[in-house]
């Protein structure tokens, strides 16, 4: 196989036109340049960092070692759906929805490949380990993310209209039932979008990786195939477990909607 | 018979058995209360007083929807030995500003109610049956606040808590509703509280009306001849 290797010029002359764009950016006054800047510089050291963890992780192959990545990645993952709520759940509760749903969708489908599908030895071999999941964290994260954006504003937005329900006697389950299967609507549309248009309007980026890295095309997409539906199941799971933890911690045993336990939202 | 009295003063005592009728003891929420207040069978209880005071906090604290000290009692049991969604069948509150959450008007009521019941009610609320298969998208405030007076009562409820309803509407649809309110109580012997700032409007329908005011409590000098004493 020929793998044509990227040498540190060939990055720069990318670089290049971020920089290009920065000015443009720049002389009319977009205001972009400055955190597009930022953030591609912050995205190469992550990825030259990651490349090197990843480097003496695979030469390792301790178990705690890929624990503790592992539990790193899943621990930002938790972070990243809590910063992106609008109204932020108050306390550690907040943190938690995001850690536990991202668990249930990653680290549990993740484990689950693992054993049942990859079968590799030993099980938890991190050159699968590791980038599955990377992949379903990262892919995931957006669904559960706008499912639990979704549910805490309108749970905002919608507070009178959920006490009248609760007003003429409906529990909540029923008072929340609509806006429940909007939430869920929301956070599982964009991979059932991108399952739709793969292949068709886009190639995934996995897949195409794959093929740059030496890969034959039929490999890949099997691949791609398997990445594809572990990521649709895991988003639907962390979905799920988002909107049950967020709609449980925000009404009491008293069927009282709880918005005290959200902060008002918009400092994104 | 309605009585009222202000928590730090002696408290009036009711005059029909703690067993019937809505009771409330000792109702704090926030800052607000003590309250103390009862409301018999079939009787109507107006509660007026400025803006901000904490009218419609009170309301939403005896239906169970915020947090609350003290006692609220409906013929003897108290609030919290009932499920909350059951407690709020028992004791229906028509907000002020009702909401709705499904297109068409009629998927707001249960789909068994009785057929006939419906009718009376709409019609006695000045519309025709037809009302049910309108876009909610369409009504004006008058009438949300009419059809939210029906889709409480079709429900029938044992108490009636209404806010501000019939501040929307003009003086003869106002005239049909406190009829259709005032049947229903008088057939169900059901209390009734009802907030309202029309003065005019709660002389009358109330046997007697609480004035909330920064003072807390008072029984206003204002109707009726069944009042009761400091």
């Amino acid at each position: 196989m020929n793998v044509a290797t990227l040498s540190a010029v060939d990055l720069a002359l990318s670089g290049g036109l971020i920089l290009l764009l920065a000015v443009l950016s720049f002389f009319l006054n977009l205001g972009l340049g400055r955190r597009l800047l930022i953030s591609a510089a912050r995205m190469t050291v992550q990825l030259l960092l990651i490349g090197m963890v990843l480097q003496a992780l695979f030469a390792s192959k301790t178990p705690w070692f890929i624990m503790l990545i592992s539990s790193v990645m899943l621990l930002a993952a938790g972070h990243e759906v809590r910063s992106r709520l609008k109204c932020k759940i108050k306390g550690l509760f907040g943190f938690g929805v995001g850690v536990g749903s991202m668990f249930v969708s990653s680290f549990s489908v993740t484990v689950l490949t693992l054993i049942v599908i990859l079968q590799q030895d030993p099980w938890y071999d991190p050159r699968y380990a590791i980038p599955i999941l990377g992949m379903l964290l990262g892919n995931t994260m957006n669904g559960v993310a706008l499912a639990a954006d979704r549910m805490t504003t309108m749970f905002y937005e919608q507070r009178e209209l959920i006490e009248q329900r609760l007003m003429l006697g409906e529990t909540w389950h029923q008072a929340i039932s609509e806006l429940r299967r909007d939430c869920m609507r929301t956070g599982m549309i964009p991979i059932i979008n991108s399952m739709a248009a793969a292949g068709l309007v886009s190639l995934p980026g996995m897949m195409t990786g794959q093929i740059l890295g030496g890969s034959p095309p039929v490999e890949a997409v099997k691949y791609q195939i398997l990445i594809m539906l572990l990521i649709a199941a895991g988003a639907g799971f962390g979905v799920v477990s988002a909107i049950l933890m967020i709609e449980r911690h925000l009404f009491d045993h008293r069927h009282r909607l709880c918005l005290e336990r959200l902060l008002p939202g918009d400092q994104s | 018979m309605s009585t009222a009295a202000k928590e730090s003063g002696r408290p009036s005592p009711s005059s029909f058995p703690e067993a019937s009728g809505l009771v409330v003891r000792d109702l704090r929420f926030g800052d607000n209360g003590p309250y103390r207040f009862s409301i018999g069978p079939g009787r109507c209880l107006g509660v007026s007083g400025p803006s901000g005071i904490g009218k419609s906090l009170l309301l939403r604290a005896l239906v169970d929807l915020d947090r609350h000290q003290g006692d609220v009692l409906l013929g003897g049991r108290s609030c919290e030995s009932y499920p909350a969604p059951q407690w709020r069948r028992l004791v229906a509150l028509v907000p002020a500003e009702p909401r709705w959450w499904y297109p068409e008007v009629g998927r707001h009521l249960p789909p068994d109610s009785d057929a006939e019941e419906v009718t009376a009610l709409v019609e006695g609320c000045g519309f025709s049956r037809d009302v049910l298969d309108w876009q909610v998208s369409r009504l004006s405030t008058g009438e949300k606040q009419r059809l939210a007076v029906v889709r409480a009562l079709i429900r029938r409820p044992s108490v009636l808590l209404l806010d501000e309803t019939g501040s929307a509407l003009d003086e003869q649809a106002g005239r049909r509703l406190e009829q259709v309110i005032a049947d229903y109580r008088r057939n169900h012997e059901a209390p009734v509280l009802w907030v309202s700032h029309d003065h005019n409007q709660l002389d009358r329908v109330a046997d007697h009306v609480l004035l909330l005011g920064r003072d807390r409590l008072q029984i206003s000098p204002l109707p009726r001849q069944e009042a009761a004493g400091r």
